[in-house]
């Protein structure tokens, strides 16, 4: 059974080489829509360009502020606009993993750069696209990947879960102040998943109970769908 | 007028002149700029985000250093990023005022050009040595990954420091093709398109490359604006036409709002939405079809932004305001203060004029 075509809905997704941002990056592709992808690495850039040559790689680190409007100008400059931004891209902050009174100041640093900053300045760098993509009438949609770790207080998941808990609720509240723009920024778990930074995390852990990346991401591409799809076509014109 | 020499896109203390269609000129805060927008009127602002459009590198031929700037395309489109109008400059950094900086080694047309990781081929040499046509080497996605990452946005020599890429970003910028800030739209943020909207207000947008506002050489300068691709989104051509209808008026923020709309209009009164390029030159004797209303920045005169100005104003109305802008000390350009001006032949509409009166007791002294 084939899917609904997701044609002209423009899609950026960050941390896309590895995990659930490879496989959301193969499923919207499977779905027509036009995808740019941001990674670190130019090696894992080009080897996902390569396996799928209709996606734009960007090489760039959303926790770095001087990759953020680089980021934001080669992804508006494939896809001519952006409907949907995908913050995917994660650190862990220490690895191995460490409780809070062993974490060095610097990994938290890096966990919060990554999972909290980084996507506010990548958010709020393409938010002008993503107004224009709702003066347009077509529903834009910022989804945060989040984690159970943002709610509870997971023993030795210090960084990573207080920085997921600041990312959901930053994501709430921004939610809430961009409805009258048009803009939805939701935070989503997709659950334990088999994906590397999983095994950074729990390198012993038991695959065969873990999701899988294409599974989740599989969900996730069809909130992508319901949300363009509960809008398309109803371009209103509205004060 | 002195220049705003510090690049802080709203600053707390930014001022507004108002002049009305009349010619009366009043002091305000900028940040009361939404007390002069009433119900059923339309604000439309240049979405555009800048392009880091000043490229340095080596001009092969001479092993010169060259500075380019972007200046003009043929399209709005985000892939057509292959063949630029640059203006070249010769060594030198910002800090030296366009004026005196050196010109380019001679450029004549297959010369390559080493720009960071870009290369680019001189197809043309356009009628003065440091005007020229070129396009760039490479697939369009590293065309517009060496434009990211090697690029700077111009730079300005009355600043005191040199300006980041988001400096010039607006709140609202979107597709990334203007060549300089498109800086009237500093006065915006989400929190002011919200009151807006609050007052009955609507707000949209167009997107327009904006060009270079000035190159430092008068020859060249005569020719600015250069032909500039814009586009109309089609809930905006909407607006125009619905705002119309219900006589409300319609505010441009910025000039290059205003040469879009016109230009857009100036076959025959109606803006069509899509892609275009505009050619019309907005100056005195332009009639101004679409636009009642102008926000832009302090300009001087005889630049083209003053030029169209005088669409909107008269010249003793214009030379009224810049008596008052010198006499209260208006700071000028990118960064800095702004000019609300009326259209001296737009209906003045009931509701408006209210607003206007209401306004004017609110700001309180400002030119102390």
């Amino acid at each position: 059974m084939s899917e609904p075509s997701l044609a002209g809905l423009r899609v950026a997704i960050t941390g896309g080489t590895s995990g659930l941002g490879l496989a959301l990056v193969r499923r919207l592709l499977d779905r027509k829509a036009h995808v740019a992808f941001v990674a670190r690495g130019r090696k894992g850039v080009e080897r996902t360009c390569r396996e799928r040559p209709d996606a734009c790689g960007i090489v760039g680190d959303v926790s770095r502020k001087d990759d953020i409007h680089p980021i934001a100008i080669q992804v508006l400059g494939a896809l001519g606009g952006l409907d949907v931004l995908v913050n995917n891209a994660s650190s862990l902050g220490p690895v191995p993993l460490a409780p809070l009174a062993d974490t060095e100041c610097e990994d938290l640093e890096l966990a919060f750069g990554t999972n909290v900053v980084g996507p506010f300045r990548l958010t709020r760098a393409l938010l002008g696209a993503l107004a224009a993509s709702a003066r347009d009438g077509r529903a834009p949609l910022v989804v945060n990947i989040s984690s159970d770790a943002a709610l509870n207080p997971y023993a030795g998941w210090g960084a990573y879960g207080a920085s997921k808990a600041a990312l959901h609720h930053l994501s709430r509240i921004w939610n809430e102040e961009l409805a009258a723009e048009g803009i939805r920024i939701v935070s989503i778990d997709p659950g334990d998943m088999d994906t590397p930074l999983h095994s950074l995390a729990v390198p012993d852990a038991d695959r065969s109970q873990l999701k899988s990346p294409d599974t989740a991401a599989a969900e996730i591409v069809q909130l992508i769908a319901a949300h363009a799809g509960s809008h398309a076509g109803a371009l209103e014109i509205t004060r | 007028m002195i220049p705003a020499n510090v690049a802080v896109q709203r600053p707390v203390d930014a001022r507004l002149l108002v002049v009305d269609a009349a010619g009366c000129v009043t002091h305000h805060r900028r940040a009361d700029f939404p007390s002069l927008v009433a119900s059923g009127d339309l604000v439309i602002a240049n979405d555009a985000a800048t392009l880091p459009a000043s490229l340095s590198g080596i001009h092969e031929a001479t092993s010169c250093p060259i500075e380019l700037r972007l200046a003009g395309r043929r399209s709005i489109l985000a892939r057509d990023v292959r063949r630029f109008i640059a203006v070249a400059f010769g060594g030198g950094d910002f800090r030296t005022p366009t004026e005196q900086r050196s010109l380019p080694p001679t450029i004549r047309p297959g010369d390559a050009l080493q720009l960071g990781p870009l290369r680019a081929r001189v197809r043309n040499v356009l009628g003065h040595p440091r005007l020229i046509e070129i396009d760039f080497d490479g697939s369009v996605e590293g065309i517009w990954e060496g434009l990211a990452r090697h690029g700077c946005p111009i730079q300005y020599a009355y600043l005191g420091q040199p300006l980041a890429i988001w400096d010039t970003w607006t709140r609202i910028a979107s597709l990334p093709v203007a060549f300089e800030a498109p800086s009237a739209g500093f006065i915006l943020d989400w929190r002011v398109i919200a009151a807006l909207r609050a007052r009955g207000a609507t707000f949209a947008t167009i997107t327009h490359a904006a060009g270079i506002s000035s190159t430092g050489d008068p020859h060249l300068d005569a020719l600015l604006p250069l032909d500039e691709p814009y586009d109309i989104p089609t809930s905006t051509a909407a607006l125009i036409d619905a705002t119309r209808r219900r006589d409300g008026r319609i505010i441009a923020i910025g000039t290059t709002v205003v040469r879009a709309l016109e230009d857009a209009a100036a076959r025959d009164g109606c803006v069509r939405s899509g892609p275009a390029v505009a050619t019309l030159r907005v100056g005195p004797l332009t009639p101004l079809r679409i636009v009642d209303a102008l926000v832009t920045g302090q300009h001087e005169p005889g630049t083209s932004h003053f030029e169209l100005l005088r669409a909107f104003l008269d010249d003793e109305a214009l030379g009224h305001a810049a008596r008052e802008a010198e006499a209260y000390a208006y700071r000028t350009h990118e960064f800095g203060d702004s000019l609300f001006g009326a259209n001296r032949n737009a209906k003045f509409k009931m509701q408006n004029a209210k607003a206007l009166e209401s306004f004017e007791g609110s700001p309180g002294s400002l030119a102390s």
